[in-house]
């Protein structure tokens, strides 16, 4: 297990290290940090900063995962909690702690819509989440009235282009999420039946786990999770556009997931690997801008790299492949 | 030493694990027309050798030859080609597919390259007639029980008829009539030329069928022997590598005339499962077995005291309260504990650590917030191995990479550290061997004294007689007999379960 767990780190670490090396190569003044006002300044600020959103998303997306399931849905939900901060911005409820309250409730609403409709009624999560993920961005055009909504508010806007500790604030904002999830899943038990449900959730339920309790549960620390993610998007560029805010960023979400070594069919999650996922993809989009290829070519090379980590991971692919093949033939072995 | 006709030869195979030598450098010759055993403790090794040969690992050592031509079989498809049929340990067939489409699977009858699905059902009736299964051939697969799923593994294997035949545990959870039955057919192929490998932790299974036998021990080969030359207790001598203490018939410590209130009383228990008007109760200490055929309703009687069916006449009653269990959590809250009969979907926690899935009913029963700290943990861990003898050469590894007998250890013990007052046990000493399963019995004897209640259920009638204080025995899903105290006999047992009403 030490192995494993050495051989889990290593090969994401060492992705990320190269294409930090690359865009060592490519702009020398990539590493380059300045201290102003206060505040750190440099490239690798930057790729933090921008990974943020993702971040948060991949969080509770790791939890989702970990049961087995899938959220689609985070993408729309960040754009409906932007609809509903800057239409409250611009009512007469514009006081701070109302707005973060009512987006985190309405995260969390989500969040328990998709966790009933996968552990109540039953549906498959990707089919579930797909409800939302539709439905979603048409509920924050109808708030927004189908314009892009802008507000001026300077203590909202500080939650995405303030900052604190010399950080930018959504940096901070993440990395205090990532703290509070990863010490609720391993310092208590919640980890662990977490993984439990999701390897084999039939033993799971012999041995007392709630199992439905526990998906509805990752689905609304989900929600919760896209809603302060949309909060960070929202206030980063003081506006809140139904269309675009938080689009495809559950794709972003789910991959940095797969890169961080999860398996989609549930089971072992580590919240630190998916943060280096998160980071790899990331610190990607910025060399690509950096190194002055053509946009167009942007996907295709990120999608180029991304295939290359998952088959650099593939020790472990090969093995479940060779477990997959294995059990298959065993079957035709008796024909 | 290369005997006359040997079909399979194995010379020198080894196989390695991280940190476990699991096959070291075995010879095995296996002869047309003759059945032999493969022997040994849990984790000897046997499992590894058998899927070494088959094609499901590659062995990092040693020559297989098949009629003197070596073979290096990639997949046990490759391996079928070369004429080896296989049943493995763990069921190993497709359970969202019908009954009658994994016993052809691969093979399905066609015609014009469409597969014929009349003649297939037919054929596959046929088929299980051959072992007395009279079962819905349409049905998925995973709607039966374990021990019926063994059943069908076993026709497709035996159907597929080769040059060699492989069952590991076949009878784990056969009772004797599906056994008596399998014997025969085996004896039949064997007849007409076939050789069988067969692995079994019964010895009287071996003296009945085998003709010579092989110990493995600690990955290793002890020995090649005529088993009708081998006395009992040399073959176990050889593969505990020490002698078994005589183990003592005593029974649970007998309560005949108490007068407290029953620990645990059924009255008139009916459930969605099918089982109808049980009644039975059991005092503190008490050790109740569960007896019957293959589908007589053992396992549901079970299932309904662990709140996995919901109960729908009757009551049950724990001490003076009423007790109506809705879900397993409500169940172990009240203090049961089960041990599944199916480990692979319902018990072990693959791919979590042996660690992990010791430790985590426990942790279950303490709730999410009260973590176990990691010291306590590997204390519990270490003092379980220890006490079930688990060979396991680091908790921290996949449950799966266990042999078969040793996950059933750790279930065993998984539960035993809920300190329950009422331990259900559905098969318990399934793939467990000779050794193990006498300190196993002796661990139960010692938790009825110390005031726990046991209800086993167990194809195993032997075993049922050696432990239990009274017998239940079921039939249609009905209890039809129950034999308490002095008149609890193997014969006893056995007739009550024969006799019609
Ligand atoms: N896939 C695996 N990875 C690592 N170790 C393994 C693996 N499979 C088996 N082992 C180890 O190899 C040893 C032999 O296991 P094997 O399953 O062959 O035992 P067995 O003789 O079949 O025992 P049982 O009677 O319990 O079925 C055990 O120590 C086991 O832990
Ligand atoms: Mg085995």
């Amino acid at each position: 297990m030490t192995n494993l767990m050495q051989h889990r780190l290593f090969l994401p670490l060492l992705a990320l290290a190269l294409i930090l090396l690359a865009n060592l190569v490519l702009s020398p003044e990539f590493f380059h940090l300045e201290v102003k006002d206060g505040r750190v300044y440099g490239s690798l600020v930057d790729v933090l900063n921008r990974s943020a959103p993702c971040a948060l998303l991949a969080i509770g997306m790791s939890l989702v995962i970990a049961t087995g399931g899938i959220d689609l849905s985070v993408g729309a939900i960040v754009a409906i909690t932007g609809a509903v901060c800057a239409n409250l911005l611009n009512s007469s409820f514009d006081t701070l702690p109302l707005v973060i309250l009512a987006a985190l409730a309405v995260g969390l609403a989500a969040g328990m819509v998709n966790g009933s409709l996968v552990s109540i009624f039953g549906i498959q999560p990707i089919v579930a989440t797909l409800v939302l993920m539709v439905a979603g961005r048409g509920i924050a055009q109808l708030i927004n009235s189908g314009q892009i909504a802008t507000f001026q508010n300077d203590t909202f806007a500080s939650i995405g282009i303030g900052s604190l500790l010399g950080l930018p604030a959504p940096v901070v904002i993440a990395a205090v999420v990532f703290l509070l999830v990863q010490f609720a899943m391993r310092f208590t038990a919640l980890g662990l039946f977490i993984e439990a449900s999701g390897c084999n959730p039939r033993a799971s339920h012999y041995l007392g786990l709630n199992v439905r309790v526990i998906k509805f549960l990752v689905y609304c620390v989900s929600g919760l999770c896209a809603a302060i993610a949309g909060m960070v998007i929202t206030a980063d560029i003081q506006g809140a556009d139904a269309n675009n805010a938080g689009l495809w960023l559950e794709l972003d979400a789910i991959l940095a997931v797969v890169l961080g070594g999860a398996a989609l069919s549930g089971g072992r999650f580590s919240l630190p690997l998916t943060m280096i996922g998160v980071l790899i993809i990331q610190a990607m989009s910025t060399t690509i801008i950096m190194s002055g290829i053509e946009p167009k070519y942007n996907l295709i090379i990120k999608s180029l790299v991304i295939l290359v980590v998952l088959l650099l991971q593939s020790p472990s692919f090969r093995q479940q492949l060779r477990g997959l093949s294995g059990a298959r033939n065993s079957l035709g072995g008796k024909a | 030493m290369s005997a006359q006709n040997a079909v399979l030869q194995l010379t020198g195979v080894c196989k390695r694990f991280k940190g476990v030598i699991a096959v070291n450098n075995v010879d095995l010759d296996l002869r047309a027309g003759e059945i032999h055993a493969l022997l040994g403790e849990n984790g000897a090794g046997k499992s590894t050798l058998i899927k070494v040969i088959t094609g499901v690992y590659t062995p990092d050592g040693g020559r297989i030859e098949i009629d003197g031509a070596a073979i290096c079989p990639k997949s046990t498809l490759d391996a079928q080609k070369h004429g080896i049929s296989t049943v493995y340990q763990e069921v190993n067939l497709l359970p969202n597919l019908s009954v009658a489409h994994n016993l052809y699977l691969g093979r399905e009858p066609r015609r014009f390259g469409c597969i014929q699905w009349k003649k297939l059902q037919r054929d596959a009736r046929a088929l299980l007639q051959r072992f007395s299964l009279d079962i819905d051939v349409n049905e998925l697969l995973s709607s039966y029980s374990i021990a019926v799923q063994q059943l069908i593994a076993i026709a497709r294997a035996v159907d597929c008829a080769a040059k060699v035949v492989i069952l590991d545990e076949p009878t784990a959870s056969l009772d004797s009539r599906e056994v008596g039955l399998l014997f025969q057919i085996l004896r039949t192929l064997r007849d007409q030329g076939t050789a069988i490998l067969i692995v079994t932790h019964f010895l009287d299974q071996v003296y009945a069928l085998t003709d010579r036998l092989t110990v493995m021990r600690n990955g290793e080969k002890v020995g090649t022997f005529v088993t009708a030359e081998l006395p009992r207790e040399a073959l176990v001598s050889h593969m505990l590598g020490k002698e078994l203490q005589a183990m003592e018939a005593s029974r649970a410590s007998q309560h005949t005339d108490s007068v407290d209130p029953a620990a645990l009383q059924l009255r008139e228990l009916s459930s969605s499962n099918g089982i109808r008007n049980i009644n039975f109760s059991a005092q503190r200490g008490d050790a109740i077995g569960l007896a019957g055929l293959l589908g007589s309703g053992r396992s549901e009687v079970c299932a309904a005291l662990f709140g996995l069916d919901s109960v729908t006449e009757g009551e049950i009653r724990l001490g003076e309260a009423p007790y109506k269990p809705r879900s397993p959590a409500q169940a172990i809250a009240q203090g049961f504990a089960l041990c599944p009969e199916d480990r692979k979907t319902d018990g072990i926690v693959h791919p979590l650590s042996v660690r992990e899935n010791m430790i985590i009913a426990h942790q279950a029963q303490r709730g999410w917030w009260r973590p176990l700290r990691r010291s306590e943990q590997n204390k519990l861990v270490a003092d379980a191995t220890q006490r079930l003898k688990i060979v396991c050469s680091d908790p921290e590894k996949p449950i799966g990479e266990l042999s078969g007998g040793n996950q059933q250890k750790v279930i065993l013990a998984r539960w035993l550290m809920t300190h329950p007052q009422i331990l259900i046990l559905d098969e318990p000493t399934r793939g467990i061997d000779i050794g193990a399963h006498a300190e196993i019995l002796q661990l139960i004897r010692k938790l009825c004294a110390e005031g726990m209640t046991l209800i086993v259920a167990s194809s195993e009638i032997e075993e049922l007689v050696a432990f239990s204080n009274k017998i239940l025995v079921m039939r249609d899903k009905r209890l039809s007999t129950t034999i308490a105290g002095q008149d609890i006999s193997e014969n006893a047992v056995l007739a009550a379960i024969a006799e019609p009403d």
